[in-house]
């Protein structure tokens, strides 16, 4: 079977590659792509370490064909950051330690951004409501949504 | 699975075209969230997908000018959450379609594959049973329509015939005074399987409940109408009596099963006592609109 060729946009580049029809969007970014910052946790749709946004949407990268990215924007983890210039819900969840072991960092980067750009002044019960999907096993959330909510202060006051 | 042919059709006559001619080999993608993860785990292995998000009546939401909504069976939990109008006429719908899955499923699932999957615990099933929602179906014999509580057939079966695609959802005009609600029950607080759902469309007038539909879902091997239960409803001004009738009704309708989640008897008892709640969420959003 010939595999496909995808013409998209990954993180605002144009990109195209070639994959099986059976691939998810996961595999695609992780294998062929190699861009590793979205993370494979449960590969059902429950963890939210694979999030990345499909035109601006939130989705998981696991749960789309690695073809259905044709003609769409992607935006990866990887897209985050300015260069060398961290985010600052990156810089933030360095300085508040709202990380341990890091597997369901990027998408809960990916998500919060996400949230962010919808929401600028979320409440904690909305930042906890969004980020249900994503699944952390070491920090028992309260770090990482206090880093959501102290970011979206400091990026209304700039 | 390297056998597998995606194809992304732009027309609706291409997609029915394709999907009949793969037969029981097609599979729909819509948002894919349940799709994916079945195919995943090998329980299916499809070897014909019809992507049908790039067919444009199956991505959008439309209001008639008589209020009536009409939803593109592949419209995704989030762009109804984000239509400027759906959530206030149809508040109990809108509830019921945001609470499957996360915000990253919320982006992609949709209400017209929840009703596909045909899971008897589908959330969005009993609002859109209360709702009085009509869906159209099309296939290689041309279009029909079918009420939504005719559309499952049991347990991951549908009545949609072969080669049959689901394209849209229609949501009946409002009459002032009415307002729908979806309460379902989890054994956790957030993203998790009803236990017992139940939908619930009122109309009032004058304090009185001219007009009701009500839902029930999990308790069935389908999710079940109980016109019983709207009987005991309307005429009423949703006084004890009138609800406690109804709850029994509810009751009455489950023939569920026993499970890790629930048991036959908590599943009963819980259907009355969540038409009880949902009737009352409904009722105030329906007086609150006059």
């Amino acid at each position: 079977m010939a595999k496909v060729h995808v013409t998209t946009s990954i993180n605002g580049e144009p990109m195209e590659f070639l994959c099986e029809p059976s691939d998810t969007m996961l595999d695609a970014l992780r294998g062929t792509l190699n861009l590793t910052g979205s993370k494979e946790g449960c590969a059902s749709g429950d963890c939210g370490a694979c999030s990345i946004t499909l035109d601006g949407s939130l989705v998981c990268s696991c749960l789309m064909l690695a073809v259905e990215a044709e003609g769409h924007e992607i935006g990866t983890i990887e897209g985050m950051a300015n260069g060398d210039k961290l985010h600052p819900l990156q810089q933030k969840f360095l300085e508040m330690a709202a990380l341990q072991c890091g597997i369901c960092t990027s998408g809960m980067l990916v998500a919060s951004d996400a949230l962010l750009k919808r929401n600028p002044k979320p409440s904690e019960e909305e930042v906890r409501f969004w980020l249900a999907g994503n699944l952390c096993r070491c920090t028992g959330y309260d770090k990482i949504v206090r880093a959501v909510m102290e970011t979206a202060a400091d990026m209304r006051a700039q | 699975m390297t056998e597998l042919r995606y194809l992304a059709p732009t027309s609706l006559d291409e997609a029915i075209g394709a999907f009949a001619a793969a037969g029981s080999a097609a599979r729909i993608l819509a948002g894919g969230t349940d799709l994916l993860v079945q195919m995943r785990s090998g329980v299916l292995k499809p070897g014909v997908i019809v992507d049908i998000k790039k067919i444009p009546e199956m991505t959008t939401i439309e209001q008639a000018a008589d209020g009536s909504f009409r939803i593109g069976a592949a419209v995704s939990g989030m762009a109804l959450h984000d239509h400027e109008n759906f959530g206030k006429v149809w508040p109990g719908v809108l509830e019921a379609v945001n609470l499957i899955g996360s915000k990253q499923v919320q982006g992609r699932a949709s209400a017209g594959g929840n009703l596909c999957n045909g899971s008897p615990a589908g959330d969005s099933v009993p609002a859109m049973v209360a709702a009085g929602a009509v869906v159209t179906v099309q296939g290689p014999n041309g279009r029909r329509e079918l009420k939504v509580e005719d559309v499952p057939a049991g347990p991951g079966r549908t009545n949609l015939k072969p080669g049959e695609i689901l394209v849209s959802i229609k949501l009946p005009p409002r009459p002032p005074g009415s307002s729908d609600a979806y309460l379902r029950m989890i054994p956790r607080t957030e993203m998790d399987i009803a236990v017992v759902g139940v939908g619930v469309s009122l109309t009032i007038k004058d304090g009185t409940v001219t007009a009701a539909r009500v839902g029930l879902g999990a308790v069935a091997p389908t999710v079940l109408l109980v016109e019983d239960a709207a009987k005991a409803l309307i005429g009423s001004k949703l006084d004890d009596a009138a609800l406690a009738k109804a709850a029994a009704a509810c009751s009455a309708a489950c023939r569920p099963i026993d499970d890790k989640r629930g048991t036959i008897a908590y599943r009963t008892k819980v259907a009355g006592v969540l038409l009880k709640r949902t009737a009352a969420i409904a009722a105030k959003r329906a007086t609150q609109k006059n």
